[in-house]
């Protein structure tokens, strides 16, 4: 196999259950070795397309390509992971057994699979627990175990659905290491998960989806920067420093000594700091509020929910 | 190679579900009350002892008689069995979605069905085994008797075992654990008085009940195909009158043909659990 430039490429994938349209056209180019975000309300078809990208769910529609073979093709899984949403395992398997098995089904050799059951196991803070059932787990304890399975190949894609619900922020700050690892070593990852936060830190890029359709694609750095609104504080401010400061930004709100005014991105930042020394302001702050990406979320998507 | 793991899974699951245990555990009770029973039976009942050489035929009568009772009811618990481990092994793990993280490694879902297909498989011929193997026991024991034909008997009735497990892994890859129960019992009942007909027909030499019989047989085989096993494993004399008192009649034997059918049954039912666990979106 070609090593592929792309992990991921869809064309109009689709899939209707009866009248019901789950993901109405779903076109999605994701490179090799990034971090892609999957984001949308619920409902909005997220995890069927995902279901469709492992061939759990069979396409109504559209064609796709995973590791450069057609959607739901079983050699390409050999080098896919996947984490399901609502992780429901084995339970009666200790967690030696349970990484053993899904390891058996990849049909790694013993050898390589005793070395990355343990190597994982530390990773994912369980190893005084490899004895014990899965059934004796709390639900932060089975979405780490669930994690080490989708990773025991060492996949080239991993397929993340909501890997941190249900984690505490030590097992979440986890997950994230785990993620930034992958990344350094070329994992292609794709991240389906409602807390925007986590998306915000991890993701190179980020797909929003609405009504099973991708409404919005880019890279998370231009979705974040652009324009930004800067809040000043400052000293001294005599009106002709405002109405100065004014012709640098636009939508300039003054009150006493803070004032908010929209620029053009960061690199206009500098400039505005040096002319606020040069004429004598006192700057105590000069604070750049980033758009969140929940701001975003809500722009773009719509605050129906996508309903 | 994925076919072996899933089989390994399935015995593992029997082993740390407790159902092999429970199964083990009431097999030894079954055992047990039936080995008392027929010491009662063989006992107390005036019949004459073995020092009478007279009385061999009749003895040998009673005996097969009581033991086809017992394999009647071995068969009833295997064949419940059966379809109770298997009735939620697909439909269960797709319902909770322990499934999700299997179908999705590099294997064919083919195998996943068919792994569990052997698991079963192996484990209803250990339980099958076992049971009769200890209910022929206790009456070899105690008695002398040994039934003819066991080889015979024993395949027939492990085939019928077969048939009803594999009819529930098919309808467990469609339909809901309680669907598949309902739709199961529902056909064995069917079958079961189906067959109950069919020898009430032949002696009363009533052809349209025998052939209400036949039908029923062919929608599911299983009550025909253990009759042949009964009968197998008749005595000689119960088989030339041509009637045994055991629990159900044979009167009408069902041919080779439709041992043959039960096979050929069990294989159809083996390919469409697999197609439709292949088409179906998980």
């Amino acid at each position: 196999m070609v090593s592929p430039s792309f992990a991921i490429q869809t064309t109009g994938l689709r899939k209707a259950f009866g009248d019901n349209v789950a993901v109405r056209g779903l076109t999605l180019e994701v490179p090799a070795g990034e971090v892609f975000g999957f984001l949308g309300p619920n409902g909005a078809g997220k995890t069927t397309s995902i279901k469709m990208l492992l061939g759990l769910v069979a396409p109504t529609a559209g064609t796709g390509q995973v590791l450069g073979a057609p959607v739901g093709d079983r050699a390409a899984r050999t080098q896919v992971g996947f984490l399901p949403e609502h992780f429901r395992f084995h339970d009666w398997l200790t967690a030696e057994e349970f990484l053993t098995l899904h390891g058996r089904l990849y049909n790694m050799p013993a050898p390589r699979l005793r070395a990355r059951l343990s190597d994982l196991l530390e990773r994912v803070g369980l190893m005084s627990f490899r004895r014990k059932t899965l059934r004796t787990f709390s639900k932060g304890m089975l979405q780490r175990i669930g994690l080490a399975q989708a990773l025991i190949n060492d996949p080239a894609l991993v397929f993340l659905d909501e890997p941190t619900s249900g984690l505490d922020p030590v097992g979440r700050r986890l997950v994230r290491d785990i993620i930034r690892d992958l990344r350094a070593r070329g994992t292609t990852v794709f991240l389906n998960s409602h807390l925007l936060s986590e998306v915000e830190i991890t993701c190179d890029r980020v797909a929003f989806i609405k009504h099973g359709e991708v409404v919005h694609l880019s890279p998370l750095k231009t979705l974040l920067e652009g324009e930004t609104r800067v809040t000043v504080r400052a000293g001294r401010l005599t009106p002709e420093i405002l109405a100065g400061l004014a012709g640098l930004g636009r939508d300039m709100r003054a009150d006493g000594s803070q004032v908010t005014l929209t620029i053009e991105g960061e690199a206009a930042l500098p400039g505005l700091a040096r002319y606020l020394v040069e004429q004598g302001a006192e700057l105590y702050a000069l604070t750049p509020q980033r758009l969140a990406l929940e701001d975003l979320f809500i722009q773009i998507v719509g605050t129906d929910g996508g309903l | 190679m994925a076919t072996f793991t899933i089989m390994r899974l399935t015995f593992l699951e029997a082993a740390r579900r407790r159902i092999a245990l429970a199964a083990f555990l009431l097999g030894i009770a079954f055992l047990a009350l039936f080995a008392i029973g027929f010491h009662f039976m063989r006992t107390e009942t005036g019949l004459p002892t073995s020092e009478d050489p007279g009385t061999t035929l009749l003895r040998s009568q009673v005996f097969n008689f009581l033991g086809q009772m017992g394999l009647y009811a071995v068969n009833f618990l295997t064949i419940a069995m059966g379809a109770l481990v298997s009735a939620d092994t697909l439909a269960g793990e797709i319902a909770s979605g322990t499934i999700q993280a299997l179908v999705t490694k590099p294997v064919r879902r083919a195998e996943i069905v068919l792994g569990k297909w052997l698991g079963f498989a192996v484990l209803l011929a250990v339980y099958l085994t076992l049971m009769d193997g200890g209910l022929m026991a206790a009456v070899y024991l105690q008695s002398g008797y040994v039934f003819p034909n066991i080889g015979t008997g024993l395949l027939l009735t492990y085939l019928e075992t077969l048939v009803v497990m594999t009819l529930t892994l098919a309808c467990s890859s469609t339909f809901s654990t309680l669907a598949t129960g309902g739709i199961v019992f529902g056909m064995w009942g069917l079958a079961f008085i189906g067959g109950f007909v069919e020898q009430v027909g032949a002696l009363l030499n009533n052809a349209t009940a025998v052939n209400i019989g036949i039908v029923s047989s062919l929608i599911l085989p299983t009550e025909a195909v253990f009759r042949r096993a009964q009968y197998a494993m008749m005595s000689p004399v119960a088989r030339s009158l041509g009637f045994s008192a055991g629990p159900l009649l044979v009167v009408s034997v069902p041919s080779l043909a439709m041992v043959i059918y039960a096979a050929l049954y069990l294989l159809a039912w083996l390919a469409l659990a697999v197609r439709q666990f292949n088409r179906r979106d998980l």
